[in-house]
């Protein structure tokens, strides 16, 4: 098991690392080398200021839609806000940050704050699912990419709960693996809505930011 | 479904050519998750899942999914990229592409991507007419606005005769052709022929506050049925059209009239389609009239107590810019102003526009989108008018309320602010500050 262990930290996690930050630079300079024309139209106001005011403002819901988009607003925030403090902030995670990546750490969260944090993002990224298999609006969009990415996230986050005594190498060796999947998996597919939903709200923004307006 | 063969080649073509660095952004970032559809009216009013904003993108998607995105080459090497997208699959997606899409944007301020989903449909209606696959309603306005300058065949006598009557109504002089003038004023078919009031009510505002301005006789026609259709090379000639009237005439501005996309394809889609900058400004008559507020020069004789509200027209308002203008306007003449629920940026379009009215084929989907504006409209009680700054719009509105049993006046903005003014204060035709 030592030898697995260490096949899926070592040579498996520098080539799941080296995929993910090749695939997801590939990705993002080849959407970006497709180009755009220049907008020769007078502005109004500024495309670049457009571009971060609608990186900001599509963080929060228009009043209008709430309580239509309530629960997807809550599986969204959920899920993201539980995942993004266990990846920095769980204390194997930040161990590992230190040991492997960076060679510095930071405050790591105590157990019930890791657990909390687990409730937050399993809540959401069930309801979320689970809106997605019973909702006909989703019914009809969604597609295998959407499972797959949902579901390899979901098995990435239950091992690594199954993971945090470390009691186990085996435990943490699936939690590993399925690391290393999910990181190779990543920019190939949806998941990397994580960097391309700058550019998407930036383009709008700058477009309708040089005509005064911020939808 | 249509008769016609799809050419679905020459649609991939089109796609994977509209395809930009921004639309490749949308759909790589678009996860699915449906929030458009709570912002389309077509979904709001039929409850059917095939409305969803996003699904509509669905055979564009593909054909960058498999021909443009980056590692598309190694998915299909793997056989991982999407199908080939068919002639079948685009004759039933011209439903959803033409007769239930708006263009109005209202679905990218729900999105938490932000993605410009009408912006998208217009890329992707390029690669409909290139298949032969733009609604016939549509083709037939584009033959006639080649043909004839307008898609609803106004020639220049209606336009003059129209004139005519308006000069005779006012008592003012309207001078065509004029060189040299400060403003060229252009106006929708439906303006002319529908609301021919409102260029009396232009003649009216013009004099009082000492505007110089003509119409052209060579092209006054503003709308652009080549960037409803989606062709380019016939939104490019009709925008080169009232280009070189205006360079031709000499005038430092060109007044956009009350018609929602006509201002977007002039103003923010015109340099870019002839390739330069104008010789001249573009300007709102709604920009030009709060303008002419703000300088004090729209004397009034009182303001109207009358409980009226405003319908923002989406190519106006959301999608060009002018959400603070026409409210400024309707209080300054207006102390019976009501809004409507979600008014300016959220605010739901009437369901016609985007070259649905002038879809036949639409027509039961543009009604039935209707029911969402008139449950904001019930929702405001007991009014007198509602001001459409859209000649479109308005008579969407019309048909709607006669299908719906309502009774409503429509008003255009000029009209509105006309009907107020001080006509002892006027300055005199031709004057200036």
């Amino acid at each position: 098991m030592t030898s697995f262990l260490g096949f899926v930290e070592g040579p498996l996690w520098a080539v799941a690392a080296a995929v993910f930050v090749a695939g997801a630079a590939w990705r993002i300079v080849g959407l970006l080398a497709i180009g755009r024309k220049p907008d020769i139209s007078p502005p109004r106001a500024s495309a670049a200021l457009g571009f971060i005011k609608a990186n900001l403002r599509h963080f929060y819901p228009r009043q209008l839609f709430l309580g239509r988009t309530f629960v997807h607003l809550l599986g969204g925030y959920g899920f993201h806000v539980g995942l993004f403090v266990l990846l920095l902030f769980a204390a194997p995670h930040v161990a590992f940050i230190k040991d492997r990546i960076l060679g510095f750490g930071w405050p790591s969260l105590p157990r019930a704050g890791f657990i909390v944090a687990a409730e937050f993002a399993f809540a959401g990224l069930i309801l979320l699912w689970v809106r997605r298999i019973s909702d006909p609006v989703m019914r009809r969009i969604t597609d295998r990419d959407d499972h797959v990415g949902s579901w390899l996230t979901f098995l990435v986050m239950l091992t690594g709960c199954m993971a945090l005594g470390q009691s186990h190498e085996f435990l943490r060796a699936s939690h590993m693996l399925l690391v290393d999947l999910w990181l190779i998996y990543f920019p190939f597919s949806r998941l990397m809505h994580a960097f391309t939903f700058v550019l998407s709200r930036g383009f709008t923004g700058a477009t309708y930011g040089r005509r005064g307006m911020t939808p | 479904m249509t008769a016609k063969t799809a050419d679905a080649q020459a649609a991939i073509d089109k796609f994977i050519a509209a395809t930009d660095s921004a639309a490749a952004a949308y759909f790589d970032a678009c996860v699915h998750c449906g929030e458009c559809a709570e912002a389309c009216h077509f979904y709001l009013a039929s409850g059917d899942a095939k409305f969803t904003p996003t699904y509509k993108l669905r055979p564009m998607v593909r054909a960058y999914r498999r021909h443009k995105a980056p590692f598309s080459g190694l998915k299909r090497m793997f056989g991982l990229a999407p199908p080939e997208v068919t002639g079948e699959e685009l004759e039933t997606w011209a439903e959803l592409v033409y007769d239930s899409c708006n263009m109005c944007g209202r679905c990218t301020l729900v999105c938490p991507m932000g993605i410009d989903i009408a912006g998208t449909i217009a890329k992707m209606r390029e690669g409909f007419v290139a298949a032969g696959l733009a609604p016939d309603g549509l083709v037939l306005s584009e033959k006639n606005a080649l043909e004839t300058g307008s898609p609803m065949r106004v020639r220049l006598q209606a336009l003059k005769a129209q004139i005519a009557h308006q000069e005779t109504e006012t008592g003012i002089p309207i001078t065509l052709d004029k060189k040299g003038a400060d403003y060229m004023v252009i106006l929708s078919s439906m303006e002319i022929m529908g609301y021919a009031e409102t260029i009396g009510a232009l003649a009216r505002i013009f004099k009082h506050a000492g505007i110089d301005w003509t119409i052209s006789s060579k092209c006054f026609e503003a709308t652009n049925v080549g960037v409803q259709i989606g062709s380019s090379e016939t939104a490019r000639e009709l925008v080169s059209r009232v280009v070189d009237a205006a360079e031709e005439l000499g005038v430092k501005y060109v007044i956009s009239p009350e018609c929602g996309h006509a201002y977007g394809a002039l103003r923010w889609s015109g340099p870019n389609l002839i390739g330069r900058p104008y010789a001249f400004e573009v300007v709102h008559i709604i920009e030009l009239l709060d303008q002419l507020r703000r300088e004090g020069r729209l004397r009034l004789k009182g303001k109207s107590n009358e409980a009226i509200t405003l319908h923002d027209p989406c190519q106006i308002g959301r999608r060009g810019g002018l959400i603070g203008e026409p409210r400024r306007l309707i209080h300054h003449v207006s102390d019976g102003f009501r809004e409507l629920d979600g008014a300016g940026i959220t605010n739901l379009c009437c369901g016609g526009g985007g070259g649905v009215s002038a879809n036949p084929r639409a027509h039961d989907l543009q009604e039935a989108a209707f029911a969402c504006k008139k449950a904001q409209i019930d929702k405001l009680g007991s009014l007198d008018a509602i001001v459409i700054p859209c000649a479109n719009c308005r008579t969407v509105f019309e048909d709607g309320m006669d299908a719906y049993d309502m009774e409503l006046e429509t008003i255009g903005l000029s009209e509105l602010v006309a009907g107020q003014l001080d006509d002892a204060s006027s300055r005199g035709e031709g004057s200036r500050d």
